[in-house]
């Protein structure tokens, strides 16, 4: 039955939202950390999203697979977290207590401003996947009302 | 049987079926709004349709399949009726979802739906009434 489908969508859509805003929270915790080395500091994160085929879903659950339903999707998943390439900030701060030889301090490349676009855009997304499982539940609901 | 149910019932017993069929590819549209390089489906509703029912006009000798490799009779096999959506604002990460566009089709399915239960609920009230003779 597809119910159960669009339940399971509209939950992975929330999880891949709910990790994003869970990055999103932690770069701008982590703004500010400076680290006295290159390979100690901390560097933005952002989630990678990927399509989930319903073959391999149905695979794990060990239903029967037909050859019309192996290209649909079945929902979205967080393939893996990485951590952004963007260039360091080091700045000359030689009262800082974390300060190296020369006096720097290394700051994380987090860039605040797209971090707050991003927090938008997962907060968006998410209302989306809420408002399509209210609409489920309704669709639903008529469904088990049928007849009576 | 003197009252079968699919004739009862008529056409809208399949298009409930596919109406929430097609729930479910808008719902995986909506879910990968920010997936990179995901293109956005739907279904030629009225297709489906048109093969649904003439597949249930047929199905008292039609066989059935009880595994993924028996072929199947009718349609060519890995012909799901999915097609891909013409994007009006490609954007540059590949992805052809439009969030607007998805949620207002996502909620005439919606009403659709219920149109569609609401015909077979009045076709379920016609057989009680037609049951009881009152």
């Amino acid at each position: 039955m597809s119910y159960a489908n669009l339940f399971d969508i509209a939950g992975m859509g929330m999880n891949a939202q709910s990790v994003r805003l869970n990055t999103v929270a932690s770069n701008l915790a982590n703004a500010q950390s400076a680290a006295s080395s290159v390979n100690q500091v901390y560097r933005a994160r952002h989630p990678v999203f990927t399509a989930v085929q319903q073959s391999a879903m149905q695979q794990m659950a060990g239903w029967d697979i037909g050859a019309d339903s192996e290209q649909q999707g079945a929902g979205v998943e967080v393939s893996g977290i990485v951590e952004s390439e963007a260039p360091l900030e080091k700045r000359y701060e030689p009262g800082h207590p974390l300060a190296d030889k020369d006096g720097y301090v290394v700051y994380p490349n987090v860039n605040v401003v797209e971090e707050m676009a991003d927090m938008i855009s997962a907060s968006r997304s998410f209302q989306i996947n809420v408002e399509m499982l209210q609409s489920a539940k309704t669709m639903a609901q008529r469904l088990l009302a049928l007849g009576q | 049987m003197a009252i079968s149910f699919q004739s009862a019932l008529g056409i809208h017993e399949q298009a409930l079926y596919l109406r929430s069929q097609r729930s479910e590819v808008l719902g995986n549209n909506l879910a990968n709004v920010d997936t990179p390089n995901f293109k956005a489906r739907d279904v030629d509703f009225s297709s489906l349709l048109d093969q649904a029912t003439a597949q249930a006009k047929t199905s008292t000798d039609s066989l059935r399949r009880t595994d993924a490799r028996h072929l199947r009779l009718g349609s060519t096999a890995g012909d799901d009726g999915l097609l891909y959506i013409t994007p009006s604002q490609p954007s540059i990460d590949g992805n052809t979802v439009e969030e607007h566009q998805e949620m207002a089709r996502f909620a005439k399915n919606s009403m659709d739906f219920e149109a569609s239960l609401y015909f077979l609920n009045s076709k379920f009230k016609g057989l009680q009434t037609a049951i009881s003779g009152q």
